[in-house]
């Protein structure tokens, strides 16, 4: 098993340098860039000045130039400055990331907690009323996108109950109920729209399971129905669940980006949008980075939760 | 009813819902079996043993209908009883054996637990007290090291270990009745007998009734005390073992005789085959199902379906069929 997880983690290291090397290059084809955002800002106009700021900045230098050096100091740690605060990279990845990690594990604690017994219940009474409109309900969860949802929850609760969700942020360790307050919104946002695949899948899966010849069996041990959804079914359904649960991780990411914009989270989605309008390149190539590591990381957990739900896997 | 009858299947008519519209699988079948015996079902693919064996412990899908019929199980209609009542006679007074050892198992569940779970359900017994019991069950089916094996999951087994484990979860709470469908079906020659001769041996230290379904004549002549003759989902003949193979009289089960090679020697897949094809229950003949393929089939047997009579005066040999000139 050890031996298994160090392969999985020396296979990240061609993943993640191809995917830094996409990220490098498509942020340069963004138009407009850095300098002018700059020049524009303080008025200065003189082909002079660019050219300083440039070479301060190291961006004469051709972009191969640029990646080579870029990789280099991020293989010691050191993801560049800021290009606007001149804080490292490193820093204020540091501060950011637990928090966009509370959020996506809040909304995957509610994405499950949704879209499991949902999908279970939906399963088991296959047809009726309830699972039509436990069915109805994921489609639109699916259709409709957090951003739009977020905007209304900001909206309508204000004008309707002058109640308006929490927009200020307190660190976790700070003030956990504040923090949570805060935090619950925007989480369960997420929460729902990734429990819709999670619930339909739960369902499906659920239906094939019941229909294996070991549930048969269950059955004529006379095992009821509640232990044998809980104790014969539930476990050989998830499997499959958990590995588009894996698969969500990247939409996951990008749902964050868009809610810790509207809640006021200032997480990693936050940094890296103000780092995009200000095309602060090393903050971007910085959070890509982390991310593309989280991707990575989350789909191995996955496999390594296959271990523990799939005994076939433990032993191989 | 007899005191020493175990069980008695009257009248039982079970369909399908299909796309094809309702199914009858299984037509006014009768049959008892009394304490301690062992039944025989044999029959073409199709002529709905696993069916009628389901039914019993009610075990049909979401789509199988009981029509009419009574099963009566130690004095009680199983098929009148609540859900939760047929529940707890599940594993615990009549226990089944399926066809297939690599599926009929849990992937995820260890071998221990899983013969453990009906005495965990059935009897006042904690896990570790069931894993204990489990062992020895383990160990009656000829599971070596069968304490070491407890956790042990079922890919780790081969097809003729998983039965015998299938084995050891039926008998785990000593049932009164064992129902196994075809268990030797899905294996290898030589452990089909071993798993055959170990199911024989048990059930009869045990004074467990058995019915045995099964497509092997061979294996019924063996072990079986009586046998019905399934086809079209209607028993066509039923006698004692030894009185069918000496004297069998509907001419679908003196094909099936002709079919194999001999009795004795060894339980070799001995697959029934007869000319023609089994009959398709969406659209049976209005007469005997079986006119389309019989040598002897005439008028009657077109337009009326043959009663079970006795032969002979015999009660315990009866025969479905018109009667031919031999
Ligand atoms: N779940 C089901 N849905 C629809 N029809 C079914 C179902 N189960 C069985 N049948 C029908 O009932 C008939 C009898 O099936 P059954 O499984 O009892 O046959 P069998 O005698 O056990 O055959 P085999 O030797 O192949 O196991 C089949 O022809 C099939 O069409
Ligand atoms: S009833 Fe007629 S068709 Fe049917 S088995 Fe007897 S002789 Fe053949
Ligand atoms: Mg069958």
């Amino acid at each position: 098993m050890r031996a298994y997880i160090g392969r999985r983690l020396l296979a990240l290291i061609p993943t993640l340098f191809f995917a830094s090397l996409i990220v490098f290059i498509s942020m340069r084809l963004i138009p407009g860039d850095v300098i002018d955002l700059m020049l524009a800002q303080n008025d200065i106009v003189t082909g002079q000045d660019r050219a300083k700021i440039e070479a301060a900045l190291g961006l004469d230098q051709p972009v191969y130039i640029q990646y080579f050096r870029w990789i280099g100091d991020a293989v010691t740690g050191d993801l560049g400055d800021s290009l606007w605060q001149n804080v490292p990279v490193t820093d204020q990845l540091m501060a950011s990331l637990p928090i966009t990690f509370e959020l996506g594990l809040l909304a995957l604690i509610v994405a499950l907690s949704v879209a499991v017994p949902i999908g279970v219940y939906s399963a088991m009474r296959q047809d009726t009323a309830g699972d039509y409109v436990a069915r109805s309900f994921s489609l639109i969860m699916l259709a409709i996108p957090s951003f739009w949802l977020g905007t209304l929850v900001m909206v309508f609760p204000s004008v309707w109950w002058r109640w308006a969700p929490e927009l200020e942020y307190t660190p976790f360790f700070e003030d956990p109920i504040t923090n949570l307050k805060h935090m619950i919104v925007p989480a369960i946002l997420l929460g729902l729209s990734m429990s819709a695949v999670t619930m339909r899948m739960t369902r499906t899966m659920m239906l094939e399971v019941m229909r294996q010849d070991y549930i048969r069996t269950a059955r004529a041990k006379g095992v009821g129905e509640k232990l044998l959804v809980v104790r014969h079914a539930l476990r050989n359904g998830l499997i499959p669940v958990v590995t588009l649960i894996g698969l969500q991780a990247p939409l996951l990411i990008g749902g964050a980006v868009i809610l810790e914009q509207i809640f006021v989270v200032p997480g990693m989605g936050l940094l890296l949008l103000e780092a995009v309008f200000q095309r602060d390149y090393p903050v971007i190539s910085g959070v890509f980075l982390v991310v593309g590591v989280g991707v990575l990381v989350i789909n191995l957990l996955v496999d390594l939760s296959y271990g523990w739900l799939d005994p076939k896997v433990r032993h191989e | 009813m007899s005191s020493d009858t175990l069980l008695d299947i009257e009248h039982l008519s079970v369909s399908f819902r299909t796309d094809r519209g309702k199914v009858r699988a299984v037509s006014d079948l009768s049959l008892s079996l009394k304490r301690g015996e062992t039944l025989a079902i044999v029959g073409e693919s199709g002529s709905g043993k696993s069916v009628t064996a389901l039914s019993i412990l009610r075990l049909l899908g979401d789509n199988g209908v009981i029509d009419h019929g009574r099963v009566v199980f130690e004095g009680r209609n199983l098929l009148s009883l609540s859900t939760d009542e047929i529940r707890r006679i599940r594993g615990d007074r009549i226990a089944m054996i399926f066809q297939e050892p690599m599926s009929s198992l849990n992937p995820v569940l260890t071998i221990g637990k899983q013969v453990a779970e009906p005495i965990c359900l059935h009897r006042d017994k904690n896990w570790d007290e069931a894993f204990e019991i489990a062992v020895e069950l383990l160990t009656k089916v000829a599971i070596p090291d069968a304490k070491e094996r407890l956790d042990d999951y079922p890919h780790h087994f081969s097809g003729g270990m998983r039965q015998r484990v299938m084995i050891a979860m039926a008998l785990a709470c000593e049932p009164r009745l064992i129902i196994a469908d075809e268990p030797t079906t899905a294996l290898d020659v030589t452990v089909q007998a071993q798993i055959l001769a170990l199911l024989n041996e048990l059930t009869e230290q045990s004074q467990t009734a058995l019915i045995l379904i099964t497509h092997d004549l061979g294996v019924v002549a063996r072990y079986a005390d009586r046998v019905a003759v399934m086809y079209g989902g209607r028993i066509v003949e039923t006698a004692d073992a030894k009185e069918l193979y000496a004297n069998p009289q509907h001419p679908y089960t003196v094909g099936l005789m002709a079919s194999i090679p001999g009795i004795e020697g060894d339980a070799g897949a001995r697959l029934i085959t007869i000319d023609g094809q089994p009959p398709d229950l969406a659209d049976l003949p209005s007469g005997c199902a079986f006119a389309t393929r019989c040598q002897h089939a005439h008028d009657a047997c077109r337009t009326s379906i043959p009663a079970l009579d006795p032969v002979e005066q015999n009660p315990s040999h009866r025969s479905a069929c018109f009667g031919y000139p031999l």
